[in-house]
């Protein structure tokens, strides 16, 4: 492998799926649970934490030759924690009815270690636009399950999406999907299905080859 | 008296930390193999918290008031050295408890718990009292769920789990009706 690969689509499609930041490697479930109530506040939490991302990966990768080794994780926590002070205030200002549903899980951001794992494991030893493609891929993989998961719980917990009643009046509310328990059930639903979908992708690897030996 | 009573309760049951409000989930599910090691973190979390509730509210009214967009930041680099200080100092004084509580004491730093209570300490606007009350109570709370989680996690090692529930999947149904029973206490303190 060279010092510097050149930036390549993979670089965003493993953050994707393959090491996707919250099904895969569990980080981040703190967001990914507690604003999930509903798509609109799903929505904004991904793009608040994706501006984050994007933010804190491009300035720690041109920083990587000046931060000292020893205060390397201190300087990482002081970078995300300015991009976060940015967000917080700029959604505060343009979309202040967004910014109070979310409340403080805005600056709670800064402690969601997916960040400072992207930070630590990719950007402190890459080129800059491959951080940003990582930056980019670790978001949308991001994105897709807190937007699959907000779809889940709104639907069923509301009978809308996105606002919009889509069941009618008379489908009778979840209501506890909107609330904490149906979080963890949503998002512990879906663990199975993707542990099911995995064993059965197995079983086929292992039938095609058994009938390769024969 | 009954007001400190109360956010004590209120963020030990009601708005429990973990269960409801999903804070600390990283210890929650990566740390509670064994009851042991779970209480002791809590303990720690516990002694963490409320240092940091006395610095928050420090911060708030003498620092802050002049600059409050720098409370994030300031908030994480005063949580962070804080721990730090902690742990020296635990080795300095009782270098047993330092041993057994390990890896903990560091991690505490990247928990969400612990900023989440200095954000929800200022949100509210509470006093010193309070903000110590609020870190005893959500400090516990946390402890409670590392523990309830961890004793149920014992028992599941002798448990026949399905094999694709195995980890992960299984932790978050428990975490789910650990968090439905907590849903319980919702109308505490409402009348």
């Amino acid at each position: 492998m060279s010092e510097h690969p050149p930036a390549t689509f993979d670089d965003f499609l493993r953050g994707v799926w393959r090491e996707n930041p919250v099904v895969v490697q569990m980080l981040g479930l703190c967001p990914a649970l507690a604003v999930t109530n509903s798509v609109a506040n799903g929505l904004a939490m991904s793009m608040a934490t994706t501006f984050v991302l994007l933010g804190s990966n491009l300035l720690v990768a041109s920083l990587k030759r000046v931060i000292p080794h020893e205060v390397r994780i201190t300087s990482y926590v002081l970078i995300i924690a300015t991009f976060v002070t940015i967000a917080d205030l700029l959604l505060e200002a343009t979309v202040p009815s967004v910014h109070k549903q979310l409340g403080p899980f805005v600056a709670l951001i800064v402690v969601n270690c997916m960040i400072l794992g992207r930070a630590e494991a990719f950007a402190s030893r890459n080129t800059v636009s491959r951080s940003l493609l990582d930056a980019l891929g670790t978001a949308a993989g991001f994105t897709v399950v807190l937007v699959l998961l907000s779809a889940v719980r709104e639907l069923l917990g509301a009978g809308s999406l996105l606002g919009v009643d889509i069941l009618g009046p008379q489908f009778e509310p979840w209501v506890i999907m909107v609330l904490p328990p149906g979080g963890f059930l949503t998002l512990g639903i879906g663990m199975l299905l993707i542990g099911w979908q995995a064993e059965r992708q197995q079983r086929r690897t292992a039938a095609a080859r058994a009938m390769e030996a024969a | 008296m009954s007001d400190l009573t109360w956010i004590l309760i209120s963020a030990l049951l009601v708005n429990n930390f973990t269960l409801t409000l999903f804070l600390g989930l990283c210890p929650f599910f990566g740390v509670t193999g064994k009851v042991e090691t779970a209480v002791r973190l809590g303990v720690a979390n516990i002694a963490v918290m409320m240092i940091t509730a006395v610095a928050v509210w420090f911060l708030n009214a003498f620092v802050l008031v002049e600059a409050p967009y720098l409370r994030i930041i300031s908030f994480i680099v005063v949580i962070a050295s804080l721990v730090q200080i902690t742990e020296m100092a635990i080795k300095k004084i009782s270098p047993a408890l330092f041993r057994a509580l390990g890896i903990y004491l560091p991690l505490i730093t990247t928990n969400c718990a612990i900023f989440g209570l200095a954000i929800f300490q200022t949100n509210r606007g509470y006093g010193l009292l309070q903000g110590l009350a609020f870190a005893l109570g959500a400090g516990l709370g946390l402890t409670l769920a590392l523990a309830l989680m961890a004793s149920i996690r014992e028992r599941l090692d002798l448990a026949e789990v399905p094999s694709l529930a195995k980890g992960f999947g299984i932790s978050l149904i428990i975490a789910s009706c650990l968090s439905l029973a907590f849903m319980g206490f919702a109308g505490l303190g409402a009348g």
